[in-house]
């Protein structure tokens, strides 16, 4: 497909990355040509200079041909306006990203007359994802699937859990019948694990299970579990303030340092039932003195990735329960152990996630395309959503196709319960399947995950 | 330094060579000529296998950047030169490996000197791949490659592009480089064939019009005649001439005439400086060698031709212009510099190059007289060039002259004419072939000495791919470890 991505900052280049890496055809526009200068050096893209907003640009950046086109330059007034302009020089798809909070609504409320097929908001997605853990504390990172309903748990193994030295065969007599092991990534190395694997201590596994049954399986691993109730946010960025207002809904108790006053005035003023603290949140003796210790979580956003890592590994030191770092880039969180400094966060990462799942759904518009898609275990692999369509694998054992290599039916959400599919089990028209693949191979529909000949 | 990346990089390029040579081969063998057959035959396995030993090799990463791309570009021709020569050598066909050498170099950088003094009883089967080192040399067998090759992740092989494409700055046609490799090529084998065609249509012999075809569109030279093109008639002189000037024209003009984008042809800055360049030359040598020819027609003719093969930097003839008045030489020497367009296969400094440096003279002086003043330095009416790449080819400029002066010294020591020497490097260095006095059009190559044929295949290589790739290979730095 051809794809013009206006804007290359982080986002921007990401998303080129990812998507001429799955084959599309990439065109980068943007204003600043220094930005633009090394892109072709380290990526097969083209690049195009000027401002994304005007119909020239637009035009010598062949949106006119393109058929998706992404804006995600600086300003949200120029994306928008980009999209009205691509829409109208005949580009089908347009995706919007989208920040202030302030057009949060009325973008629902738009979308059409803008010409949008979908705008993305990472800073919001990233503040879902954070109240997300915010419930499970015990996880290092939850996706979930199918509106919710299906969830995909990572966490650590201490090494007095009770899974260590286990085989995969033998677990499910811990983890209950209705849960599976779908990953497990030992040090920089990640398994999609058969029958006989054994796990050790410090892997981190990727468990599927329903939601209703995750309070249940945390019992059965005798995880931590402990309600957060009090929250110490660093940094009063957008993210916080999303995040803000989804806790304070749900009674936590909400504390934010912030070095800018104006912020805290701002933020003050707009969550008159949070704490709103002034001051510079990297001064040991400042935080020690906000009560750090007695905080049940702490959650770094400020926007150096740098002063993110030292806090919250500061805030591990002095034993928070549960810590949560927002990163910028993540080319070196695999340096960070997460026992340092907790969850990681990366509100790029999500939306390229969110914008890959689209564009992959485009590429295949037919049945059985792609509904969600989230990037696991250090995006190493992937987890995909996909509705089961008739086709040749219908009503098939599973034992009878032939699945390729590093290819998980991890498990299979039919009329309102979850199985964990075995050897005899069959895929049913209408059966939500979620699959777990390594990343380096491109699944968009449910097909892809089968060879060629499906039955053996 | 990814060794291991470029040795199987290396190891591609000789397949391409041995997979190219096989039309040479089985030319052989239909043509009954024995030894030619064996030469070819020996020369594609040697080549194959070493292809298969450095291919087998895996990097670990697949990380280039542009150090690497100019080592690969550079050990590529070297490798190709030395391997394409076999057959010369082999067959007997040149006895001396330095000749094929030469013979090989100057047909793959599309410089078109020979060594050779009698052409036409060679075997079939050579002459055919001499003038294919043309086709091969021309767009670069590199960018054949990135045409082929499946890609494999990021865009690096961009470095490769550049360091092996003509011109100031390499652009992309599309997004993706392989399309652009392929659309490149595209052209390139299309106008090939319309020239075969129309050449046929003109009553040439097919082999005649395969190989001058060939030698064409790489902007070449070599002919299976000795006297080049001379003795065909005067409609596939003429044909010659408008291809010659065709291929010198940057290829991303035939791309847009494609994609019916005349808006860009028409502005563009450096397609109107050759135009001109070209319309200006051949009108003062009509002028000036008015007095020669029968006729005006006949006149403008072999001025538009000679200077047609002379700017696009092919180096067929017409006829010896040893005899032409002084200024239809200076004249010469000067399209000599110029060279052809960017991002077409001919060589020189290339026109757009002299066009920014013209302009950043006007630029300069303006300095002078108004110091404070801001400006920027336009091209194709609306591009600004970047401040890096006027320096770039300042630096180029300076890079070109000194290797140029310092040639030309070392070339002195065989005792020629000043003549002789200086049009023998500048022949050599842009990629044309005939030069002047001694080594004109209807002379070759072959009374220089070992050492003075050794500088001038370096002189080849270095005009064919930009100075820099050649220049870096030698350098310590390139092969530091840590640097």
């Amino acid at each position: 497909m051809k794809i013009t991505i206006t804007g290359g900052g982080t986002v921007g280049c990401a998303l080129a990355e990812r998507l001429s890496s799955e084959g599309h055809d990439i065109i980068v526009v943007d204003v600043n040509p220094a930005v633009l200068s090394s892109l072709p050096d380290t990526l097969d893209v083209m690049t195009v200079e000027g401002n994304s907003a005007s119909l020239e640009v637009l035009k010598s950046a062949g949106v006119a041909d393109a058929d998706l086109m992404i804006a995600t330059a600086n300003a949200d007034e120029i994306n928008i306006l980009s999209c009205i302009a691509a829409k109208k020089l005949g580009c089908p798809h347009t995706i919007a990203r989208v920040r202030n909070p302030e057009y949060t609504q009325q973008l629902m409320f738009l979308k059409e007359e803008l010409g949008l097929s979908l705008s993305v908001n990472p800073e919001l997605a990233a503040a879902q994802e954070i109240y997300r853990l915010i419930q499970f504390p015990s996880f290092l990172k939850r996706d979930s699937f199918n509106k919710g309903r299906v969830e995909l748990v990572e966490f650590a193994l201490s090494a007095g859990s009770v899974l260590v030295g286990k085989k995969l065969s033998e677990v499910s007599a811990v983890i209950g019948p209705r849960a599976l092991i779908c990953a497990v990534e030992r040090g920089e190395e990640v398994f999609i694990p058969k029958g006989s694997f054994e796990l050790a201590a410090d892997d981190k596994i990727t468990v599927t299970a329903a939601r209703k049954e995750l309070a249940a399986l945390i019992k059965r691993l005798e995880l931590v579990k402990q309600k957060i109730h009090s929250v110490l946010i660093i940094g009063g960025s957008r993210i916080a303030e999303y995040l803000t207002e989804e806790l304070l809904r749900s009674g936590v108790n909400v504390k934010i340092i912030d070095r800018d006053l104006g912020r805290c005035e701002f933020l003050s003023q707009k969550f008159p039932n949070a704490l709103i603290i002034h001051g510079d949140a990297a001064r040991r003796g400042f935080l020690e003195s906000e009560g750090i210790a007695a905080t049940d979580a702490v959650i770094t956003l400020t926007g150096l990735d740098e002063e993110n890592l030292i806090i919250s590994k500061y805030a591990t030191y002095v034993g928070v329960p549960k810590v949560i770092t927002k990163m910028k880039r993540t080319e070196f969180s695999h340096l960070f152990e997460n026992r340092d400094i907790g969850s990681l966060v990366c509100p790029k990462e999500l939306t390229v996630n969110e914008i890959t799942r689209y564009v992959r759904a485009m590429a295949n518009s037919g049945p059985g395309s792609l509904r969600a898609l989230h990037r696991i275990v250090d995006g190493k692999a992937e987890a995909l959503e996909f509705t089961a369509q008739p086709a040749e694998y219908i009503g098939v054992p599973i034992s009878q196709l032939h699945i390729k290599p590093e290819m998980l039916i991890a498990c299979i959400w039919r009329r309102n319960s979850l199985i964990i599919p075995k050897g005899d089990d069959l895929i049913q028209v209408g059966d939500i399947l979620i699959v777990v693949t390594s990343a380096d191979r491109t699944v968009s529909e449910l097909q892809d995950i089968f060879e060629k000949n499906p039955l053996i | 330094m990814n060794t291991k990346l470029i040795g199987n990089y290396v190891g591609k390029i000789l397949l391409i060579l041995s997979v190219s040579m096989v039309p040479a081969f089985m030319i052989a063998l239909f043509a009954g000529e024995e030894t030619a057959a064996w030469s070819f035959f020996a020369t594609i396995a040697l080549s194959a296998a070493a292809s298969v030993l450095l291919t087998r090799i895996r990097p670990k990463t697949k990380s280039l950047y542009s150090r690497e791309g100019f080592v690969i570009v550079a050990l590529s021709w070297v490798s190709l030169s030395i391997l394409g020569a076999l057959p010369f050598y082999l067959s007997s066909s040149i006895p001396r490996f330095v000749d094929a050498l030469f013979e090989t170099v100057s047909g793959f950088t599309t410089t078109g000197a020979t060594i050779l003094p009698e052409v036409e009883n060679l075997p079939m089967s050579i002459l055919y791949w001499r003038s294919f080192t043309h086709l091969l040399g021309g767009m670069g067998v590199l960018v054949f490659l990135l045409a082929l090759a499946p890609q494999d992740g990021a865009g690096a092989p961009m470095h490769i592009l550049r360091a092996e494409s003509a011109g100031p700055t390499v652009g992309k046609l599309a997004p993706k480089l392989r399309r652009t490799a392929r659309i490149l090529y595209l052209i390139y084998i299309g106008m090939t064939l319309l020239e075969l065609v129309v050449l046929l249509i003109g009553g040439m012999p097919f082999f005649d019009a395969l190989t001058t075809a060939l030698g064409t569109a790489g902007t070449g030279g070599f002919s299976i005649r000795n006297s080049s093109i001379a003795d065909y008639s005067p409609f596939c002189q003429s044909a010659v001439a408008v291809f010659m000037f065709l291929f010198a024209i940057n290829f991303n003009m035939y791309y847009c005439i494609l994609l019916g984008d005349i808006r860009s042809v028409w502005k563009n800055s450096e397609l109107r400086a050759y135009l001109l360049i070209v319309l200006i030359a051949t009108g003062a040598i009509t002028i000036s060698t008015l007095t020669r020819f029968a006729s005006v027609g006949e006149a403008i003719h072999h001025s538009f031709f000679q200077v047609s093969s002379i700017v696009s930097t092919t180096g067929f003839a017409t006829l010896d212009y040893n005899g032409w008045p002084e200024f239809a030489h200076a004249i010469l020497i000067i399209l000599m510099f110029i060279g052809g367009c960017a991002g077409s296969t001919g060589g020189g400094m290339k026109v757009s190059r002299i066009v920014i440096l013209i302009k950043s003279l006007g630029y300069e002086m303006d300095k002078l007289i108004h110091p404070h003043r801001v400006t920027s330095l336009r091209l194709d009416g609306r591009n600004i060039v970047a401040d890096g790449t006027i320096r770039q080819i300042h630096v180029y400029f300076f890079f070109y002259f000194f290797i140029l002066i310092i040639s030309t010294l070392l070339l002195s020591l065989e005792g020629f004419s000043f003549k002789t020497n200086f049009s023998a490097v500048l022949a050599c260095l842009n990629n044309i072939g005939p030069g002047m006095d001694l080594v004109g059009p209807a002379c070759n190559y072959s009374f220089f000495s070992i050492p003075a044929k050794l500088l001038l295949i370096l002189n080849m290589l270095i005009g064919r791919l930009e100075i820099f790739p050649i220049l870096l290979l030698f350098a310590p730095s390139t092969w530091k470890r840590r640097s």
